[in-house]
């Protein structure tokens, strides 16, 4: 086995256990923290991307990206977790309870004017 | 040279990126001199864009001196710059209409209140939308589509949220989340189609023509994120939600235009990178978005909800922008260009007419604090032009004539005529027979004076105005048709590959 098929295959397997804790847990913790996983796999796979141009030297885009692509990432779960803590902090609970969604329920009202 | 016209491409993504770090400083002056900034950003850069792209067709501009082989540059077509300029129109139409919806945000009053925090982020967070969406019109590669994705995604989800409701909060993540994890899908394609081509740029890789299993599971992947943010059947269940329950103006921004950007880099790896893929992917992407056009419309026809039932018809709209996939590319090989003109037609004419459509409802709702259809019965007759807004742009959704959408649609079917794809051409028709039924529905309502007047409060002049002007612009759009379609086959389609 190719150390990039190693890398490439550990790193779907990583990104599919991401997923799965993205779909499977209910608590907004686990999601966010599955989201990263996803993004540790694919860092994974970018590593082990083949040299370009020199086979001596590692290549240095892929690097650059996964650099980027960790700055995002940090933001990105900033941003979840604050906004997790607010679902938290207005619905009592950390989930995202289902939508009702039935016709009645005129939900989304736009309660500007009452707050 | 300052006067190159390649600085154009830089001023619309760097302008109201930086416009809206200035309004993020939160004083009114600050917010609006950022609102003002980078409309004026926006609007110069895509008419500098238009004029150029026609003249000497595509544009290019390696940043920082990384053009081909790496290829990080930002590129304009003819198709690039319909985008920008639906962002551009519908974008300034609807920051006006915010200056008026959040209220006076010169009183501290205002400010402090907790339905205010709309009016001090608002701005920032559009803006950087806008820089965003600007951004991904222009990328030419796709680690920057990413980039831009991702910060497209973080404003729109919290945009969401700036309506101070648990629903909207609990709508705002669950959109976060399902955006996040479209972008994860989305970045690993990018990686898989970087260790196989050794390149990051649109152009470089469709000159590739990658085949094998290893490219076309990363179209796979790329296309299954776009799917969810553009909020494909069956992943659709995130947006009616989300866009009903954030704040009107968001509502408009949202429904308009954030989805068409996920939309775009769908079209772009399909048609420019892969020249149509497999024609069976072709016709899975038709046929979810033929279920989309029926079963959002159906779901509209049964909303009390006004935000609701618009946003249920932004799932039945995009609908048709995945129906255009497979009349594309015809089944015995070639390429029909009125399904690209119609189809593009059709996000254009949906952006412009829903926007209307939101920002009327958003007036409606205004008046009677409730966002009901039964409380805005005789509507009609308090707000006359808010009611006219609403009705030119239900119209257009429905494809009747003049309008934009009339156009859209009728170039769709011709294509689908002509091609012998009359299950395709009974449900285009279907679909805005359907569509002419929830808006007549709504019409109607408001209307008829059922029910006694609730209580009613004033609306800003500037919101009514708003919404009228993308009405007309929905109407215009269909007797101008010629003149904005002669834009794609300026610096159209290229053939890349």
């Amino acid at each position: 086995m190719t150390p990039l098929a190693l890398y490439t295959a550990a790193g779907v397997g990583l990104f599919a256990v991401g997923l799965w804790g993205v779909v499977a847990r209910g608590h907004l913790f686990w999601k966010v923290l599955g989201i990263n996983v996803m993004g540790g796999g694919i860092f994974l796979i970018l590593l082990a991307a083949p040299p370009r141009l020199d086979p001596a030297q590692a290549d240095p885009v892929p690097q650059a990206m996964v650099l980027t692509g960790i700055v995002v990432a940090v933001a990105a779960t900033a941003v979840a977790l604050g906004m997790a803590l607010r679902v938290a902090a207005r619905t009592g609970l950390p989930f995202l309870e289902e939508d009702a969604g039935d016709p009645g329920s005129g939900g989304g009202a736009d309660e500007r004017g009452r707050e | 040279m300052i006067l190159d016209p390649v600085h154009w491409t830089t001023l619309a993504v760097m302008g109201p990126l930086l416009a809206g770090l200035l309004a993020m400083e939160g004083r009114p002056r600050a917010i609006r001199l950022g609102l003002v900034l980078g409309m004026g950003a926006s609007v110069s850069a895509t008419a500098g864009l238009w004029t150029t792209v026609v003249r000497e067709g595509p544009l290019r501009h390696p940043l920082g001196g990384w053009g081909m082989p790496l290829g990080i540059e930002l590129y304009a077509d003819g198709l690039s710059v319909l985008m920008l300029a639906m962002t551009a129109l519908v974008g300034s139409a609807v920051s006006l209409y915010a200056t008026a919806y959040f209220g006076d945000i010169s009183q501290r009053r205002v400010r402090d209140s907790p339905a205010g925090r709309g009016a001090r982020f608002f701005a920032p967070l559009w803006l950087l939308l806008w820089g965003s969406l600007n951004g991904i019109y222009l990328s030419g590669d796709i680690f920057n589509l990413y980039v831009l994705l991702e910060i497209m995604g973080l404003s729109a989800a919290a945009m969401v949220t700036l309506a101070v409701t648990s629903k909207a909060t609990v709508a705002g993540m669950r959109y976060l989340v399902i955006s996040l994890v479209g972008s994860m899908f989305f970045l690993l394609g990018v990686a898989l189609l970087y260790t196989v081509g050794g390149t990051l740029s649109l152009e470089r890789l469709a000159q590739l023509e990658l085949s094998g299993p290893l490219p076309a599971v990363a179209l796979a992947l790329m296309t299954v994120g776009m799917a969810a943010k553009t909020a494909l059947f069956p992943i659709h269940g995130w947006l009616p939600p989300a866009h009903a329950a954030a704040p009107a103006p968001a509502s408009a921004i949202l429904s308009a235009l954030v989805v068409k950007g996920s939309f775009y880099i769908m079209l772009r790896l399909w048609v420019h990178v892969f020249g149509g893929g497999a024609r069976e992917g072709l016709l899975v992407l038709g046929i979810l978005g033929a279920t989309a056009v029926i079963w959002g419309s159906i779901m509209a026809l049964r909303q009390l909800s006004l935000k609701r039932l618009i946003a249920y018809s932004t799932v039945a709209q995009l609908g048709y922008l995945f129906v255009m996939f497979p009349l594309l590319f015809p089944a015995g090989g070639g390429w029909s260009p009125d399904a690209w003109s119609g189809g593009l037609y059709h996000a254009l004419s949906h952006a412009v007419a829903k926007a209307a459509m939101f920002l009327a409802a958003g007036s409606m709702t205004y008046a009677v604090a409730r966002d009901d259809i039964r409380a805005i019965s005789g509507i009609a007759h308090r707000l006359p032009m808010t009611f006219l807004a609403f009705g030119l742009g239900g119209l257009s959704l429905a494809g009747i004539p003049p309008s934009g959408g009339f156009v859209a649609k009728w170039l769709l079917l011709r294509s689908a005529v002509e091609q012998g794809g009359w299950g395709w051409a009974v449900l285009i028709t279907v679909g805005g027979l359907l569509t002419l039924a929830y808006v007549l529905m709504v019409l109607r309502y408001a209307v008829d004076q059922t029910e006694e007047p609730p209580e009613f409060r004033d609306v800003p002049r500037r919101m009514e105005w708003a919404a009228m002007g993308l009405a007309i612009a929905a109407l215009l759009l269909g007797i101008r048709a010629t003149e904005t379609l002669s834009l794609l086959e300026a610096g159209g389609i290229v053939p890349w590959r």
